[in-house]
């Protein structure tokens, strides 16, 4: 059985009310920080844990608070992105919504941590319900004396502001986050100047993911060292998986990093198998913006060892025979998924979400999505599918954000490995309207076909 | 696209204008513009929309150009800038979604509704569109309804026939 960190009460009722929660062990860590520790010593732990930042980039999060300039005089605030928008993922919303204490003691001790004192999250608006619920756990946490002035007399002040998004997945990008904050259009800045110098209202700040902060309360009560011995080399830590698409049992998952990808797939403490005993096709690992994986490079490396769930083992091989852990958006397909209509569902997303500030973003999304419309409805023929990956490489790298590498992406690595898909679709216009390609040689090699 | 042609004279009221001034004070001194997204939800809440006029007084209200807001709601796509459904429907049209049937439910409500993407049941009752990932992908299909975006998870084509049943009844109680 996976030990459990973050979700380990969860179904626990009345979990979500303070009570509850402190019950069970709630707020220790906030005692612990604010009565034995100098922020310092926290922002130690936090780094000796080796927890990576969980919102997908993956950078680790104590040597980001590290970086935050500390000038005289000037206000440090800690920005929590929880604009949960990365298709695939949506463990942020399930944590928010079931345990959104985890959250507030996590804001407590990283603000304490970075002497904040104001610090907001932001949530996408689409989760209202999510913002009422987080609004109570401030209100009840506030009431218990763990926000606001002198928080358990130790001397420090604290509030906590939730901020609502409008609808763009752009803001899940820091600097453009900062920007929706400010009340102005989701548009990144250009870095340097990194927001650990100049973030929100030209103020030092941090932006964490809200599973990363949520993980500081286990880091904390246990010490930096215990979090690191659960997981391999530098994947340290529990992470939360999101898994969706075609399997018995969707949902959230919190693993100890290093669980392999088969047994993820099929054992039945996890995805219970491939629904309709289906065998598998592809695996997309960390949201839709990682390449996609055919189901031999999904369970195992080109070197043929055992693919495991870390960050380390997922991006074996690079972008060409390997992928990335992402945000832990899981996406399972089935032998009767077609690829071609996958990647251009994902390119209309990019395109629909593209801020429009750089010119291959801009153009290179829809005309990426133009073309896979083609080769999906009809009417494309062969050079069409060099016009695509030549499209995707001059995206890759030439935008301010990486918004523009997050559509190339799934296309480069759609044509790498279903490349006679796409052949099979222009060759066979009327015939792929009605029937999908299927498996071909990416068959997954470790279930038998019953 | 903002409309001109269509507009809506508003007035906020007292209660509004509180609640307005409350969020103000989430944000440091002079740095009050932050206060327009949670602003706009609020007026999109009361009015169903957001016309020309109640954006120029919310600008208003902040003190900044009319502009400024106009920018900010043309960016973000859960502001609508035209009257919509007293109900609106939001599908997830995004890839996890679609692997387990979501196009078929947006063409199931098209065919139920007997309107398209983004237009408005004669009786004004109803619109639906789709949107892109809501961050629920291990129980779609999903859709979501403002102005609370309750979540309506697992959908079927009978779960959303239930569901219109349900909120025009709902709509005649009120």
């Amino acid at each position: 059985m996976t030990r459990k960190l973050l979700l380990t009460h969860i179904d626990v009722p009345g979990i979500e009310s303070f009570d509850i929660y402190r019950q069970k062990g709630g707020y220790r860590s906030v005692e612990k920080a604010l009565k034995t520790m100098s922020p310092e010593d926290v922002v130690e732990e936090v780094k000796k844990s080796g927890l990576r930042g969980r919102g997908g980039a993956g950078f680790p999060t104590g040597m980001k608070w590290g970086f935050l300039a500390k000038p005289e005089g000037v206000p440090r605030y800690l920005v929590c992105n929880g604009d949960e928008s990365e298709p695939g993922t949506f463990k942020d919303r399930f944590l928010m919504t079931k345990i959104p204490h985890a959250l507030i003691e996590g804001m407590i001790v990283s603000s304490y941590a970075l002497g904040a004192e104001v610090s907001y999250i932001y949530v996408r608006g689409e989760m209202m319900p999510q913002i009422r619920i987080l609004e109570k756990a401030i209100a009840e946490a506030k009431a218990a004396g763990f926000l606001g002035k002198n928080i358990l007399n130790s001397g420090y002040d604290l509030e906590i502001y939730i901020q609502p998004g409008g609808g763009a997945y752009i803001c899940g990008e820091e600097t453009a986050l900062l920007e929706s904050l400010e009340g102005k259009r989701g548009n990144p800045r250009i870095k340097p100047p990194f927001p650990a110098v100049s973030g929100l209202y030209g103020c030092p700040t941090v932006v964490n993911n809200v599973e990363s902060i949520a993980a500081t309360v286990p880091i904390i009560n246990d010490g930096g060292e215990e979090y690191a011995k659960i997981g391999i080399d530098r994947s340290t830590g529990t992470k939360l998986i999101s898994a969706s698409g075609n399997i018995n049992r969707p949902g959230v998952y919190e693993i100890e990093l290093g669980v392999s990808v088969e047994e993820f797939i099929y054992s039945e403490e996890y995805c219970g198998g491939i629904a309709g005993g289906k065998r598998l096709k592809a695996l997309v690992a960390g949201g839709s913006s990682v390449p996609v994986l055919p189901a031999n490079l999904a369970l195992k490396t080109a070197k043929g060892e055992l693919r495991l769930m870390t960050y380390e083992s997922l991006a074996d091989g690079g972008f060409v025979t390997g992928s990335s852990m992402g945000s832990g958006g899981f996406i399972v397909y089935d032998e009767d998924q077609c690829i071609v209509r996958n990647t251009l569902n994902f390119t209309r997303f990019y395109h629909h979400e593209s801020c429009g500030q750089c010119s291959p973003c801009r153009e290179g999304t829809g005309w990426m999505e133009k073309l896979l419309q083609r080769i999906e409805y009809g009417g494309a023929n062969m050079a069409d599918i060099n016009l695509l990956w030549d499209i995707q490489k001059n995206i890759d790298g030439n935008t301010i954000c990486p918004l523009g590498d997050a559509s190339a992406w799934p296309v480069a690595s759609a044509i790498r490995h279903f490349r006679d898909e796409f052949e099979w679709h222009i060759l066979n216009p009327e015939e792929s309207q009605n029937r999908n390609f299927g498996l071909a040689h990416y068959a997954d090699p470790l279930v038998p076909v019953s | 696209m903002l409309s001109v042609q269509e507009n809506m004279i508003v007035e906020f009221s007292a209660e509004m204008f509180d609640q307005f001034a409350e969020i103000k004070t989430r944000y440091p001194e002079g740095k009050h513009k932050s206060a327009l997204l949670p602003i706009l939800h609020l007026v999109q809440a009361e009015y169903g929309w957001l016309s020309a006029d109640a954006m120029a007084k919310v600008a208003e209200f902040l003190a900044i150009q009319p502009i400024e807001v106009f920018e900010v709601a043309t960016f973000y796509t859960m502001f609508f800038l035209q009257p919509k459904g007293k109900y609106v429907l939001e599908v997830c049209r995004t890839g996890p979604c679609c692997l387990v049937g979501a196009e078929e439910i947006m063409a199931h409500i098209e065919m139920r509704l007997g309107v398209k993407e983004g237009e408005v049941t004669p009786d004004g009752m109803f619109s639906w569109r789709g949107v892109e990932c809501i961050a629920a992908c291990g129980f779609g299909p999903v859709l979501q309804i403002g102005p609370k975006y309750t979540f309506h998870e697992g959908l079927t084509k009978e779960s959303v026939d239930q569901l219109i049943a349900d909120l025009k009844q709902k709509a005649q109680t009120n």
